[in-house]
């Protein structure tokens, strides 16, 4: 009797932990995925000899449209990004070429950064692709979090598995490991100066770190943002990469 | 003793004939041999220098740490001051900028957008100036398969197998992807003038090669460069001018030392390198010990059919009272006399062809027209004399002559006195 006993109280702790990761996750992607969405944002670069800022206005529309064009510096301004489902154009005014970056480039850096393409192409929901489960509670910088391990359901992930510490009261990530499916840590960010947005918290401020990578990391402030707006059809045609 | 086999030899040319000439042409291919597989082991690492190692080279701390990953943010800059520098410190030395690059090479269609592209390595390399000598160095001209050399600012060569893979021809346009020194993003298009031939599978299937400064250019690298190869007057690399060299740069430019700071590595220093500087010095062993086993085989055999020849004078000899160490032992001297005048002669005509082989060399630019050879093809092949050569083929000419006497002589222990007479009178 007492065995059984054990046994159910095992069977529900798991079964309540893994409808708690769900709806955990669900929470965060309320917060952090939307219909469509406006920013502009700043993108700081730190390099072994110099620290650059690039400076972008990007337009998305759920997580499979989306269109940058950089503003500044000079060398960068007008080139422009389209990703439409899982392709993605890049249009150089200096050379006035369209190219299709597909393949193993997807995972090179983006200007230098420690973001890769497809970094920048990984929109989708969290729990329409991972499974998560709650392993524990941590405190970041004075604020509590859960720890959730995220497993993936799908094959085209860019990580396999990820680790996020989740605020227990903004529902947004503080912190994230990035896995690959060897298990060796791909990139670590951190997550802060959380703002309250049109009703929904989101953290302004990314600090990215590839770990396979020298240098002290890269920023990507955003410095504007607008959600549900009503974005123009023809942005995320390869005919407004050349405008 | 001495004079009277020496009188034997001379008077039974049939005794010395054939060994003389066997041992004569076994030491004349060990001597040849040698120096030719040392001309050719020197001839790759030479071709491997001239692409990328240089006998010297200058980079940074920092990239040094990095090298496999060709980290152009780490690169030299002001380099052309440093080049003046190395130059006035090692006037012996020819000095050229290099840049190695990475990036994905995207063909476009009428329409300006991709029509086919793949990841490909770049060396960016002097081809323009007055006084370079790059396009020799690489023996571009060669090489070339299709088209022509870059003859203009934002030309390029690319790999023939690469440039079949993309199916672009030349005069059509070809566009650079990859990182400018501080991280942007490099988009720079070129003009693919021609194809050549590495004759290395790795470089033949993704190498762009292009004017340094149309590199620089592209990466944001102005007055920068990754690399500083030196290359020493003779054109060959020698281990211990190389050491020297890095020995005075380092005296001279030991003041900096910050993570941007120059440092030299040797050629040997390089990726893999060592192994084939050192099996460069211990091939003379290797030659010698393949030579000698032949060449006792050789001598065994002879060795034996001369046994059988004088089978009827060795059983006389033993008849009469010789003993059969002493019988052994003479055959044994004569084998050595025979081995020395083989070994003498045989030395004499291989170093005269090895000579004429390391002056004139054997050219086979005939066969390697239209870029069939490659880059790292050398024109003409030729040998290395070493001092070894001198005296490496006493060993193979005296040893294995004497060790196929000593085989075949054993047969004298097995004659029955008892028995010879009665074989005599047969």
């Amino acid at each position: 009797m007492k065995s059984i006993t054990i046994i159910l109280a095992v069977f529900l702790t798991t079964n309540l932990s893994a409808q708690t990761a769900d709806e955990i996750l669900d929470r965060v992607d309320r917060n952090m995925s939307s219909e469509n969405r406006i920013f502009e944002s700043a993108m700081i670069i730190h390099g072994r000899r110099i620290s650059r800022t690039i400076t972008s206005i990007s337009y998305s529309v759920g997580d499979k449209k989306s269109f940058t064009e950089y503003l500044s510096p000079a060398r960068e301004q007008g080139t422009k990004m389209l990703k439409l489902e899982d392709q993605l154009w890049i249009y150089s005014p200096s050379t006035d070429r369209t190219i299709q970056i597909s393949g193993h480039m997807l995972r090179q850096s983006v200007m230098g950064s420690d973001l890769s393409y497809e970094d920048m192409m990984e929109d989708r929901k969290l729990t329409d692709v991972y499974d998560a489960e709650v392993v524990g509670s941590e405190d970041i910088d004075g604020r509590p979090t859960w720890v959730l391990e995220l497993k993936g359901n799908v094959d085209d992930l860019a990580y396999a598995t990820r680790k996020e510490w989740i605020d227990k009261e903004r529902y947004i990530p503080l912190k994230e490991e990035l896995y690959a499916k060897s298990g060796q840590l791909l990139k670590r960010s951190t997550l802060n100066d959380v703002v309250n947005i049109e009703g929904r918290w989101f953290p302004t401020t990314i600090v990215y770190k590839d770990m396979l990578k020298q240098g002290d990391g890269t920023e990507f402030k955003i410095t504007s943002i607008k959600f549900d707006q009503e974005i123009p059809e023809y942005i995320f045609t390869k005919a407004a990469l050349k405008q | 003793m001495i004079r009277f086999l020496l009188k034997g030899l001379f008077r039974d040319k049939s005794r010395s004939l054939i060994p003389l000439i066997v041992v004569t042409i076994g030491v004349m291919l060990a001597v040849f041999m040698n120096g030719y597989v040392r001309g050719l082991m020197i001839d790759m690492i030479n071709k491997t220098a001239d692409i990328s190692t240089g006998h010297v080279k200058v980079i940074t701390s920092a990239y040094s740490d990095n090298m496999d990953q060709v980290p152009n943010d780490l690169a030299i800059i002001n380099v052309s001051s440093l080049k003046k520098d190395l130059e006035k410190t090692f006037p012996e030395m020819k000095w050229v900028c290099r840049i190695n690059f990475g990036g994905l090479i995207d063909v476009p269609d009428a329409n300006g957008e991709t029509r086919s592209q793949g990841p490909g390595m770049g060396i960016g390399l002097d081809l323009f100036s007055e006084d370079t000598d790059e396009t020799e160095r690489l023996n571009l001209s060669k090489s070339l398969v299709r088209g022509s050399l870059p003859a203009n600012p934002g030309e390029v060569l690319l790999s023939e197998d690469f440039s079949q893979k993309l199916k672009v021809n030349p005069g059509e346009e070809i566009t650079l992807i990859g990182s400018t020194m501080n991280g942007g993003m490099a988009i720079y298009n070129f003009i693919m003038s021609g194809t050549v031939k590495f004759g290395n599978t790795g470089m033949d299937r993704g190498t762009v090669i292009a004017d340094i400064h149309d590199v620089q250019t592209a990466l944001d690298m102005y007055d920068a460069a990754g690399e500083i190869l030196g290359f020493s007057s003779s054109g060959f690399y020698d281990d211990e001018t190389a050491t020297a060299v890095k020995t005075k740069f380092q005296d001279t430019f030991s003041s900096d030392e910050g993570e941007f700071a120059p440092v030299m590595l040797r050629l040997r220093d390089q990726a893999g390198m060592s192994i084939f500087v050192d099996l460069t010095d211990s091939m003379a062993a290797i030659v010698m010990i393949v030579f000698m086993i032949a060449m006792s085989l050789v001598l065994w055999n002879a060795g034996l059919l001369g046994g059988l020849r004088r089978y009827g004078e060795i059983g006389i000899r033993l008849a009469i009272g010789e003993e059969k160490s002493h019988v052994y032992r003479t055959m044994i001297t004569e084998s050595v006399m025979i081995g020395l005048a083989g070994t003498i002669v045989g030395t004499a005509i291989g170093l005269s062809l090895s000579w004429l082989m390391q002056t004139y060399g054997l050219d086979i630019s005939e066969f390697t027209k239209g870029g069939t050879g490659g880059i790292m093809m050398p024109d003409i092949i030729r040998s290395k004399i070493a001092p070894s050569d001198f005296y490496i083929g006493l060993i193979p000419g005296v040893l294995s002559t004497m060790a196929g006497t000593m085989l075949s002589g054993i047969g004298i222990y097995k004659r029955q006195t008892a028995q010879l007479f009665k074989e005599l009178e047969a």
